[in-house]
């Protein structure tokens, strides 16, 4: 059933255009990162049910566009999945305003396998030469004789984002890896073939795959709240200066245990706490 | 009263008028947007670099933007899903219109209609979950996310629409020809090779054409089945990635009027122009070799 509503996930998802946006008077403007974004929707949409005379209009376009449009400051709040670059600051100090980020929750990528895979550990290195096609048999890693079938996502996605960053280190992913559009669609590809690897978020592990221990740590809530899982990040909010006003209260829910960060776990990311 | 009559004859033209002068309209709009938003990619690399490089990195630092691979994806899962979808659309065309009973046309016919009405979304389900393992297993290869099953599952969805069209056209051949062939004493078999086949071809390859560029245009399934490797198949079990399945999987989070935005629309302005060619040798077929009267068989 989960596979199901996971591919009918990906139906809507293609569907849909980024934009959601809401006209109103009193209102929040968020833009950036789509990574974010199923975050901010949820939260979002929370919010405006507990105070039905705010509107909150978020759009995506990428966390360059998220602190570009802080530094302009055609919004409120700035979506990033990247810390802000030194650049940046440099930009928006020049324009009179300083950018206040925020941690809102963590995003946690994890290697997985067909739960019929002998291999419980992988190193960063093999990772890194797996994707790039340079070990293409499992007997290279200690499995049986059999073609790895690689599997990553779609260029502009996040998680490819988080993954290219931290596992590739900005080398390219060979272009025999197979892509596939969400984490679902990865999910089923690796349930459905006993010779795939992929990478998925960590809310969107189930039984029908095998997650790996990367360097002999095992991904998790604590792992990656405390830094050691290394294919992880922090996703951000940005405000212009300190926030105030029906910005602030916004981050206070966003960041409060039992309203906000409920939401960052059901959208597939790690809350805070 | 018969002033009556003719104004509103007359409105009632002109509404139409404007109708058909609407959709044509807006089809143009669509089409001025199309390359209003795929030309600045040119500005960015040469068309020749586009079109022929064999890099698709458009989200890396430089980017890469060479569509090379993806051409090739689109046109072989094309043309090896003609390669099962016009025997068998065809030849049902001829069963349904030659030789099916009454009783079994009626039965067959809206079934491989039916076909037609699966969204695309459940054949892609299907191929994903049920052939591709199957693939996997029968042939020993890596991955059933391929070339092949993207051909198979593509071929499913243009028969109907193959089928339905040559039907209509074999149909339509004049009973004179038939009974004139059979009258002279040839078989069965050989009026629908010699006489029926002839006399219908450029409905038949019009309904061909009409099928394949709804295979090629097709997005859901490809990007479900093909694999979405972007790189030269080596053999028709290798995974593609075709131009449809590029363009959907990438255009939701490409930012606005980015480079990576221009150049999904300027793969957009090359599907075009392949349905584009399609239609015009489709329209071009359809009138040459209509088959006008019975003489000239």
């Amino acid at each position: 059933m989960k596979k199901v509503s996971n591919l009918l996930a990906m139906a809507v998802g293609l569907a849909m255009v980024v934009n959601v946006s809401a006209a109103s008077a009193a209102n929040i403007v968020m833009k950036g990162s789509t990574t974010v974004l199923p975050i901010a929707q949820e939260v979002a949409e929370a919010y405006m049910k507990e105070n039905p005379d705010t509107k909150i209009t978020i759009s995506g376009g990428g966390s360059g566009n998220g602190i570009k449009a802080i530094i302009d400051g055609t919004t409120d709040i700035g979506n990033s999945s990247r810390f802000i670059k030194d650049k940046e600051v440099k930009l928006a100090v020049e324009k009179g305003t300083y950018p206040v980020p925020f941690a809102v929750a963590y995003d946690c990528i994890i290697p997985v396998v067909h739960p019929s895979n002998n291999l419980s550990d992988i190193s960063m290195d093999q990772l890194k030469a797996i994707y790039q096609g340079k070990i293409r048999n499992w007997k290279e890693i200690g499995g049986p004789d059999k073609e790895i079938v690689v599997i990553s996502r779609d260029t502009s996605s996040g998680t490819y984002e988080v993954w290219e960053g931290k596992v590739m280190k900005k080398e390219r992913v060979y272009p025999g890896a197979l892509l596939q559009a969400s984490n679902g669609a990865v999910v089923t590809g690796v349930a459905k073939n006993e010779n795939a690897i992929g990478y998925i978020g960590i809310g969107y592990l189930n039984d029908q795959v095998k997650a790996l221990t990367v360097g002999g740590i095992e991904g998790t809530k604590e792992t990656t709240l405390n830094g050691k899982f290394p294919v992880s990040r922090a996703l951000y909010m940005f405000t212009r200066g300190w926030p105030d006003g029906d910005t602030a209260k916004f981050l206070n829910y966003v960041m409060h245990p039992d309203q906000g960060q409920k939401y960052v776990e059901k959208s597939g990311y790690v809350p805070l706490y | 009263m018969r002033n009556k009559r003719q104004s509103a004859e007359k409105l009632m033209q002109r509404i139409f008028f404007s109708i058909a002068g609407a959709s044509i309209a807006i089809l143009f709009l669509i089409m001025v947007f199309l390359f209003m938003e795929g030309l600045p990619i040119f500005g960015v690399v040469s068309v020749g670099d586009f079109l022929f490089g064999h890099y698709w990195y458009p989200t890396s630092d430089p980017p890469d933007f060479g569509i090379f691979p993806l051409i090739i994806a689109s046109v072989s899962v094309t043309a090896l899903s003609s390669v099962f979808a016009i025997p068998l659309g065809v030849m049902t065309a001829i069963y349904l219109a030659e030789l099916a009973s009454k009783r079994v046309a009626e039965i067959v016919k809206p079934t491989v209609e039916l076909l037609a009405a699966l969204p695309s979304v459940v054949i892609g389900f299907f191929g994903m979950v049920v052939v591709a393992p199957f693939l996997q297993d029968v042939f020993d290869i890596p991955t059933g996310l391929n070339l092949f099953n993207s051909a198979l599952m593509l071929a499913f969805m243009s028969i109907p629409t193959i089928c339905s069209l040559s039907e209509d056209a074999i149909y339509s051949v004049s009973p004179g020809l038939k009974e004139g062939s059979l009258a002279l004493g040839a078989t069965r078999w050989e009026t629908i090779l010699r006489v029926i086949l002839p006399a219908s071809i450029s409905g038949i390859s019009t309904a061909v054409i009409l099928g394949m560029s709804r295979a090629i245009g097709e997005t859901m399934v490809v990007l479900m089945v093909a694999g979405g490797a972007g790189m030269i198949p080596e053999s028709i079990f290798s995974p593609v990635r075709p131009l449809p399945a590029s363009i959907a999987a990438e255009m939701a989070e490409a930012p606005f009027r980015g480079d990576h935005y221009y150049a999904l629309f300027a793969i957009g302005i090359v599907l075009f122009v392949f349905t584009l060619l399609f239609n015009l040798v489709a329209d071009f077929i359809a009138h040459k070799y209509r088959q006008v009267g019975e003489a000239s068989l």
